[in-house]
């Protein structure tokens, strides 16, 4: 068998197991409401509904070209697909996460079902255009869904050259990142001033500054929300992983830390999805169960805010 | 960066341990049996080192410099600029250090070799041994597996030690501190991202760092005829 049968062996067996496990796990769209279904919020300006979970691909997709961990990555990629996930997020400053994405696109014949999500991380606003071109080519699709500028870096001109793609239809959406509770004051001026559809920031159950000012204020401007460091980069699970659950778990509908970390985050109404990143198909598979029903209302959130507080 | 104040170390690694550590094994693959030069050349150096008169100076020095050349291309360029992108700013310092090496080894009057023993001659070669001998078997001990084997010439955190142990014995003072200051901070910025990995090992770099610089400011003793003499040439080849 020539290596060209092979891989399009291989790639025919890894859509016809995605398509299968899709068709077993995710609902139709008309059937939103039934109970396996993945919950989705509608971006508020542009009305797109993406599920409550994504897939973040800081350090877990940046493996290079090391064949092993490339498939390891089209793995979780495949399970992320067979069970409705569809917002991916990557940047040019994630090393090769960028094209390990486009390799399991490519191999799973998934460029139609992704929300590609990129950043432009440049401070040389000149350069823009270069890298996204870049960035695509890595992606393997034909446009983003949404161009974020990252970090904030040189966003008054990133800005500008990301409103002048959409504007030309080469970007659906446009959007700014932080992180870490950083810059807040910033991001608080661009999301009153400038004419975004996204911002994503930090924003877990011990980071809740975004409370505070970010998340009103972008519901008031009609902006989508996506959360970064849902886990503090597994730091928050590790500091939980020793301490007791609570007992009315069953209450927020989560089983472990993680889900019960997620459905915090996924249940504040202003957060159109969080971004947890994972090397495994098992938590990738835990991580999109969280956006199922049951999710906490107010009272409960506060509940387990509390606790975790108190840990 | 703006408020790079408020990053944590760990903020700025990249990539996994699983990541970092497979580069070696892929590396390894890659090139096998290039291994078995690569160690042949590398106690070829040490017997160099080991010579009561250590003439053939000029091969240990173009050998090293080869190493440096090696890796800059082969480990850093085409395996851990892909996963870090911070390493292309790296490239040339290696590339630079591979030149010093040829400049300062082969110009005449250049850097010598002691002819004979003290203390940081010991403490070179042994860091020159380790760096040869015992570092690849690192792998197998932390339980990567030599698969894994960080050799020397073909990886920088062995080559960097050898070098660091080199710079330790050599003559004149003043060019062997120039050679060993890019060596040194590869070696700080790898016990540090191997400190961030939470790997194992991450303090040897940074010992191999602390025994150069002590081999470098310790004393050296010379007969007190020679140096009446003022014959740097008798105690220097």
């Amino acid at each position: 068998m020539s290596p060209r049968s092979h891989q399009l062996s291989r790639r025919t067996l890894l859509g016809g197991l995605l398509a299968l496990a899709a068709g077993a796990a995710v609902p139709p769209l008309a059937a939103r409401a039934a109970p396996n279904e993945l919950l989705t919020r509608a971006a508020p300006g542009s009305g797109e509904r993406l599920p409550l979970v994504g897939l973040g691909s800081w350090i877990t997709f940046n493996v290079g070209n090391d064949p092993v961990l490339l498939e390891a990555c089209t793995a979780v990629m495949a399970a992320f697909f067979a069970d409705g996930g569809r917002l991916i997020d990557s940047s040019p400053m994630y090393g090769s996460s960028q094209a390990t994405i486009g390799h399991g696109l490519a191999e799973l014949d998934a460029t139609g079902q992704v929300y590609a999500a990129d950043k432009l991380w440049t401070s040389d606003p000149g350069g823009g255009p270069a890298q996204i071109e870049a960035s695509r080519r890595d992606w393997g699709v034909p446009h983003f869904d949404l161009l974020q500028v990252h970090n904030l870096v040189a966003w008054e001109a990133n800005l500008e050259t990301l409103l002048a793609m959409r504007e030309a239809g080469e970007v659906r959406h446009v959007g700014i990142t932080t992180s870490h509770g950083r810059r807040h004051d910033a991001v608080e001026h661009i999301l009153r001033e400038a004419p975004i559809d996204f911002v994503q920031l930090t924003y877990n159950v011990v980071d809740r500054e975004a409370e505070a000012r970010l998340l009103p204020l972008a519901r008031e401007r009609g902006i989508a929300v996506i959360a970064n460091r849902p886990f503090q980069q597994k730091r928050l699970i590790r500091r939980l992983a020793d301490k007791p659950l609570p007992d009315w778990l069953a209450e927020t509908g989560a089983t472990n830390w993680a889900q019960f970390i997620l459905k915090f985050i996924i249940s504040h109404p202003d957060v159109t999805c969080a971004i947890p990143a994972t090397t495994r198909v098992d938590h990738v598979r835990e991580n999109l169960a969280a956006a199922r029903e049951p999710l906490p209302d107010a009272a409960l959130r506060r509940r387990m805010a509390d606790y975790v507080a108190a840990l | 960066m703006s408020e790079w104040w408020t990053y944590r170390p760990e903020d700025f690694l990249m990539f996994s341990l699983r990541v970092y550590e497979r580069l070696f094994v892929l590396h390894n693959q890659a090139l096998w049996p290039a291994q078995l030069l690569a160690l042949a050349l590398g106690i070829a150096g040490v017997a160099i080192l080991l010579m009561p008169r250590p003439v053939p100076r000029r091969t240990l020095f173009v050998l090293l410099a080869a190493a440096w050349a090696f890796v800059a291309w082969g480990f850093l360029w085409q395996r851990y600029a892909p996963i870090n992108w911070g390493i292309r700013y790296v490239v040339p310092l290696f590339a630079f250090e591979a030149l010093l090496l040829l400049a300062f080894g082969l110009w005449r009057g250049g850097l010598k070799l002691p002819a004979r023993w003290h203390l940081p001659r010991a403490l070179g070669v042994a860091l020159v041994v380790y760096a040869v001998i015992l570092h690849p078997l690192t792998a197998a001990l932390f339980g990567r597996g030599l698969a894994g084997a960080e050799v020397v010439g073909l990886t920088p955190d062995p080559l960097a030690i050898a070098t660091l142990g080199v710079a330790a014995i050599v003559h004149p003072p003043r060019a062997a501190g120039v050679l060993l200051v890019i060596p040194a901070l590869w070696c700080l910025g790898s016990a540090l991202t191997l400190y961030l990995l939470n790997a194992p090992g991450a303090w040897l770099p940074l010992l191999a760092v602390l025994v150069a610089v002590a081999a470098r400011l310790l004393p050296r003793r010379y007969p007190p005829a020679r140096r009446k003499s003022g014959s740097a040439k008798q105690n220097a080849r």
